[in-house]
């Protein structure tokens, strides 16, 4: 136990460094999902492409992806927004399909009712089709968080410091302690997250407060829980 | 604010051809009751009026001036509009559903609010459910706010697509009575979609049954449709109930007042003979009927 007292500035400063490769592909995930999940809980055929694109993408190994990027990009292979750009590349391909799925989820009933008290087209999604959309959207954002979190630790293959870096020095010392030491880290970052993303959740979606999640939430809750084992 | 249907039809991109050469006259002020079977294209001219679906031919026109040429959106907001599952917005409370349309138009939030609330009491709703969200509501609830936000604008012109059609049979009544209260105070131009006729002839003023394809098959009041029903297809229609409508007096009950009985055997009522003395006339018992099939549509 001393090594955890003796490195506990390595210890927040590889933890910083992990925050900070995980939040940009959380955010931008987000970001870049809201109007790709509109436009394919629209039209099938847009539906289709994403959700097939999404696919292809997910299947490509992570640590293969780290690689590809920097070449791809021109990007020095140490520089930390390969991991980011590629960790993007994974929030959207799972978060497209809640996306498309919370808004599916949004009744028909209610968007011609808001069609037909005069919401325009931008009023209508911004303050009707967003907000409903929003449990089904934690959902998905809670998965993509905890897999980014996750998925991070492959940077230190390729050089990229964060929690990750435990794990790999640990294992080429035989120092157990110190890979331990990141893999319970990086769980209660992931636990972290997930919690602020709930509050959050309950701060902004007030009128979801103690309704049991949705049959779409829960669905995506189930089945979208990334198999990181087979990374 | 009268409505007027010329030669319009509604084919959807699907081919479907929802309604076909309609015309009509809806008069101001008054209730018009659109009634038919499902499927029969209601809803469609309903929505057509405030240009939730644009006609595919032929125009309409609100006090002479074809909607063609006014912009949807504020169309909409001038229009209320009440439809089956009242289609509250579940992230907002009751006053925020109330408020919505005059927050919309820039009606400052605490004058919305405040209007809001003293929309609940003209519905009849406690002013206590204001913060509630809708699904905290009962669902003859939930109709009373959908009707209070679709009067929330002080519109002319109340769209009401089937705004009683999920509720159980008593809430039903309450809600027709309170909308015949309202529609005594307020006046505006009403268009009703059912597909029960006799709520068609208990609110309607105007009542206009459709067949297929949004073919009128009779349009009058309640009397003349009752009185003297255009075709078969109507008498079919309004006949379903008719059995319903013409009792019988029931020959095992003898004293002062007598028993009326429905086709099916059902007690339907009592007639009373103390002071009005009952003169029953015909040649035999089984003869002796007392129709009365134009009683829901006497005071209309
Ligand atoms: N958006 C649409 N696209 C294609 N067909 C449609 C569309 N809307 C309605 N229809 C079709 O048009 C016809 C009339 O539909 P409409 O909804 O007007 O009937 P309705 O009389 O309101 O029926 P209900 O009593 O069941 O509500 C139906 O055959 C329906 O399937
Ligand atoms: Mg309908």
């Amino acid at each position: 136990m001393d090594w955890v007292w003796t490195h506990l500035d390595l210890i927040s400063s590889e933890t910083l460094a992990h925050i900070g490769l995980s939040v940009p592909p959380i955010v931008i995930g987000f970001l870049v999902s809201i109007p790709l999940g509109y436009w394919a809980s629209r039209s099938a055929v847009a539906r289709s492409v994403l959700l097939t694109i999404g696919n292809v993408l997910y299947t490509i190994p992570a640590l293969a992806l780290v690689v590809l990027v920097p070449v791809v990009l021109g990007l020095s292979l140490l520089n930390p927004g390969n991991v980011v750009v590629a960790l993007t590349l994974y929030a959207v391909a799972i978060m497209v399909r809640s996306a498309a799925d919370a808004f599916a989820s949004v009744s028909a009933d209610v968007r011609q009712s808001a069609t037909a008290l005069g919401y325009s087209a931008a009023q209508r999604f911004f303050r009707v089709e967003l907000p409903l959309a929003g449990p089904v959207l934690l959902a998905g954002i809670r998965v993509v968080s905890v897999s980014t979190i996750s998925l991070v630790t492959i940077g230190a293959l390729v050089g990229i410091p964060s929690l990750g870096s435990f794990f790999t020095d640990g294992f080429q010392r035989a120092f157990l302690l110190e890979a331990a030491v990141g893999f319970v880290l990086v769980l209660v970052l992931a636990a972290v997250f997930d919690v602020l993303l709930t509050v959050l959740g309950r701060v902004l979606l007030p009128w979801n407060r103690g309704l049991r999640p949705t049959a779409a939430a829960r669905r995506v809750i189930a089945q979208q829980l990334p198999p990181i084992g087979a990374r | 604010m009268s409505i007027e249907f010329r030669h319009v039809s509604k084919t959807f991109p699907d081919g479907t051809t929802a309604v076909e050469d309609f015309s009509l006259t809806i008069p101001s002020r008054e209730t018009t009751v659109l009634v038919g079977s499902s499927g029969c294209g209601k809803t469609t001219l309903l929505r057509m009026i405030n240009r939730m679906v644009d006609p595919s031919s032929g125009s309409i026109l609100i006090d002479g001036k074809d909607i063609a040429e006014i912009p949807p959106v504020g169309l909409r907001r001038s229009i209320g509009y009440v439809m089956q599952n009242s289609g509250l917005l579940p992230h907002r409370t009751v006053a925020d559903n109330v408020a919505t349309v005059p927050m919309l138009t820039g009606v400052p939030k605490r004058k919305a609010r405040e209007d809001a609330l003293a929309l609940l009491d003209r519905v009849g709703l406690d002013r206590a459910l204001a913060g509630r969200y809708p699904s905290q509501l009962s669902g003859g609830q939930q109709q009373r706010v959908g009707v209070a936000r679709g009067l929330a604008v002080d519109p002319n012109i109340l769209l009401m697509d089937e705004p009683f059609g999920a509720v159980d049979p008593i809430v039903r009544d309450e809600l027709q009575q309170e909308l015949l209260r309202l529609q005594g105070t307020l006046g505006k131009t009403v268009v009703f979609v059912t597909h029960d006729i006799d709520e068609a002839f208990l609110l309607g003023n105007q009542v206009v049954i459709l067949q297929r394809g949004g073919r009128i098959a009779q349009v009058g009041t309640p009397k003349e449709i009752l009185a003297n029903p255009a075709n078969e297809f109507v008498a079919d229609f309004i006949g379903a109930k008719r059995g319903k409508r013409r009792l019988r007096i029931d020959e095992t009950g003898r004293g002062e007042d007598v028993l009326l009985v429905d086709a099916a055997g059902y007690a339907a009522g009592v007639l009373s003979a103390d002071d009005a003395r009952l003169v029953l006339t015909g040649s035999g018992p089984k003869s002796r009927s007392v129709s009365n099939k134009t009683d829901q549509a006497g005071d209309a």
